[in-house]
């Protein structure tokens, strides 16, 4: 009875660290969908969200930063798409995948130049502190509230993506976007605002995670390796792919500590290699054809 | 050329320490143009990225001054210092980086490093090459014990005292005869060593362990854990965890408001600094705080505040001393070989540590035995700025106490030395 409570109580908290990795997912599977790239500067797109928080939040409080913080880290990103990401469409992924990696590590040292490389303090604001207790559950009521507000967000973007003209030209453009530039519709202001989305998204989880972990440059790399194996299970060009992946590990993660800690993190890796044996295109990854 | 001698590009290039390193130039500038003989190289050589990264910003930032210093007073006899620094980033980058201090830069000695892991590589590359290496910031007892090294001494201070250290505290406050322990390791050679170590002491005094789990060093979440904490009930929750680690577990500890005590074994101020007044809690041990009050320590925070704009934490005071230590080393023995340097640290020579006490190596085992601190976080309420979030004991040992008790015994640590 104990452990069944135990393993509920994993069950629910893992949905939170679950959601907090689609956050950062998402826009990964968004940007290599549609443009090719992969994104290894995702994670120091999610840093610079919680830099934000700590820049911002004593003039606009913690719920300015919610949406500060992502607003401006999407216009950086705006930056980066029109000067860098733009020219790597249609290249050898190789050179994007250097691309990205240089600029995490100019981003974490830019970072770590500005701000230092000690963790800054930043905690949870003092109305969101405390637990809730359901029996013989403990819920923080911040994960609580936190995992609201990133159903919301999802919703919202799920919205954008299967119910807008915008998302219907996004998703034709992962599929085929030779055809769609024959109609006469060029991707490239769609590419801008994905990416200026996408990393929206991570730094809204770079924001949410700032009171409860530490604030320091090499925070990105940490959530990075993560999201990418959140992407690689859902399988590309699924928007329910990602979130059922995004759960599934932080559930998996959660389970595993409770009965064998020691082999936790990797076993999102086992995961992802037993579900690649039997999907290579992942849960619900779809067929494209420039990626077979 | 990814390391030419020319410190202001390479050091532009490396990033990292902006303003440190923009402070430090004008000192190496002069080293290369005015000193009468050829510059003495000391290699820096710590963890600047991934989960020590922290850590290692306090300790170039503080070899940095005390190389400085030096120089403002003359160098070392008549020659000047010029410092060199690296990112050890893991082992293997470590031993090859420490490779290249010695075959191509000619480095006289080499300070540095805080996992145990990369110190163990960079002893066994020193030893090789007859070139004295200072651990500033590795713990494990291993180090110290089947590990030791001719050429490797240790500032940092080994596992057993800082659980001696701390232990003495929870002792006190009644936390471990009959006690049930819960311990968080961080999975890595210094986690294992301090779990072992951990482990010794609670035996020797009565106490037992609920659960003892590692944690990998890249964990960022701890919530599941904590909810297994909270329902196993421990009297204490024991922290062997290292770097950032430190700081996403206590965050997370107060986000989940749990009522059991907090103890930790291995520890570094910037951690708790960063989790902040409220999140910070329990009773830590460390070889010294900038709140320590004699005279040297003063005068250290108030010119390391004046540089960094902040007070200087355990890891920069480490690094000071190693450079100091190595400094005075050679002015005695006016040499600069590994050799002739090994048999001045191993002769008994004193050094003023910023503490009450002097201290010395220990030529069994290279230790240099300094006293420690056990803090204890105050609650938020009563901390007034957010340097200082904590008290601390007086100096363990005690002034009347022997210099060595906390120090790992024949026992604990053996060591036969290697080279």
């Amino acid at each position: 009875m104990l452990f069944l409570t135990l393993a509920v109580e994993q069950i629910v908290n893992g949905l939170f660290l679950g959601a907090i990795y689609l956050l950062i997912a998402l826009g990964l599977s968004l940007i290599f969908s549609l443009g090719g790239i992969v994104n290894l500067a995702h994670g120091a797109f999610y840093a610079i969200g919680a830099y934000l928080t700590i820049v911002v939040s004593p003039y606009l409080g913690f719920g300015g930063s919610l949406v500060v913080a992502p607003v401006l880290v999407g216009l950086l990103g705006l930056l980066a798409e029109k000067f860098l990401f733009r020219r790597f469409y249609r290249s050898d992924p190789i050179l994007s995948l250097l691309l990205t990696f240089g600029l995490a590590m100019v981003a974490e040292q830019a970072i770590r130049m500005i701000f230092g490389a000690p963790p800054l303090p930043y905690s949870i604001p003092q109305a969101l502190r405390g637990q809730i207790f359901l029996g013989d559950f403990v819920l923080s009521r911040y994960r609580l509230t936190i995992l609201a507000a990133v159903v919301v967000a999802v919703a919202a973007v799920w919205f954008l993506l299967q119910r807008t003209t915008f998302g219907r030209i996004v998703r034709a453009g992962v599929q085929n976007p030779d055809m769609v530039a024959a109609l006469g519709i060029s991707l490239k202001p769609y590419m801008a605002a994905v990416v200026m989305l996408s990393v929206g998204l991570a730094a809204l989880a770079g924001v949410m995670l700032a009171p409860i972990s530490g604030v320091h440059p090499a925070m990105g790399a940490e959530v990075l390796t993560g999201a990418f194996v959140v992407v690689v299970i859902g399988g590309l060009g699924s928007f329910w792919g990602v979130v059922v992946a995004a759960l599934i590990v932080g559930v998996v993660r959660g389970l595993m500590v409770l009965v064998y800690p020691g082999f936790a993190e990797a076993a999102i890796y086992a995961l992802m290699a037993v579900i690649l044996l039997v999907r290579p295109r992942g849960l619900f990854g779809e067929r494209i054809l420039r990626f077979e | 050329m990814t390391q030419d001698t020319h410190p202001t590009r390479r050091r532009l290039v490396q990033g990292g320490l902006a303003v440190g390193a923009a402070l430090a130039m004008p000192a190496i500038g002069r080293a290369q143009g005015g000193a009468t003989g050829a510059p003495i190289r000391i290699g820096h050589l710590t963890p600047r990225t991934g989960f020590l990264g922290p850590l290692g910003e306090y300790a170039v930032a503080a070899a940095q001054l005390a190389t400085e210093e030096i120089n403002a007073a003359g160098g070392i006899n008549g020659r000047k210092v010029e410092l060199l620094t690296e990112d050890s980033v893991n082992p293997q980058t470590a031993s090859s980086k420490a490779e290249r201090y010695i075959e191509r830069d000619k480095v006289s000695a080499i300070v540095g490093e805080i996992s145990s892991a990369s110190a163990l590589a960079i002893g066994q590359v020193a030893t090789r090459g007859k070139t004295v290496f200072l651990n500033t910031g590795a713990n494990s007892d291993a180090l110290r014990g089947q590990d030791c090294k001719r050429f490797m001494f240790h500032v940092e201070g080994a596992n057993s005292m800082y659980v001696k250290a701390v232990g003495r505290s929870l002792v006190e406050k009644g936390l471990v005869k009959g006690k049930r322990w819960y311990s968080l390791t961080a999975d890595y050679a210094f986690g294992h060593d301090l779990l072992k170590v951990a482990k010794g002491f609670m035996q020797g005094q009565g106490g037992t362990f609920a659960a003892d789990e590692l944690v990998p060093t890249d964990a960022t979440d701890f919530s599941a854990y904590l909810i297994k904490i909270r329902q196993a009930k421990p009297d204490v929750v024991i922290s062997n965890l290292a770097g950032n680690q430190i700081t996403n577990f206590l965050k997370q500890y107060a986000e989940y408001g749990l009522p059991f005590p907090v103890a930790g074994f291995g520890f570094d101020t910037a951690l708790a600094w960063g989790a902040g007044a409220g999140n910070f809690a329990g009773t830590w041990p460390c070889l010294w705080h900038h709140k320590v009050d004699t005279p040297s320590a003063k005068a250290f925070v108030a010119a390391f505040t004046k540089k960094l704009g902040k007070p200087p934490e355990n890891q920069a005071w480490g690094d000071y001393n190693a450079v100091r230590i190595v400094a005075q080393a050679m002015a005695e023995t006016k040499s600069t070989e590994g050799p002739a340097l090994v048999s001045y640290l191993e002769g008994g020579a004193k050094f003023d540590v910023l503490k009450p006490r002097q201290g010395y190596f220990r030529p069994r085992d290279h230790q240099l035995i300094s006293e420690m601190y056990a803090i204890t976080a105050l609650p938020a309420d009563q901390v007034k700025d957010k340097w200082d979030l904590f008290t601390s004991t007086p100096a363990l040992p005690g002034p009347n106490e022997d210099m060595e008790v906390l120090a790992p015994t024949a026992e604990e640590a053996g060591c036969r030395m290697e080279g």
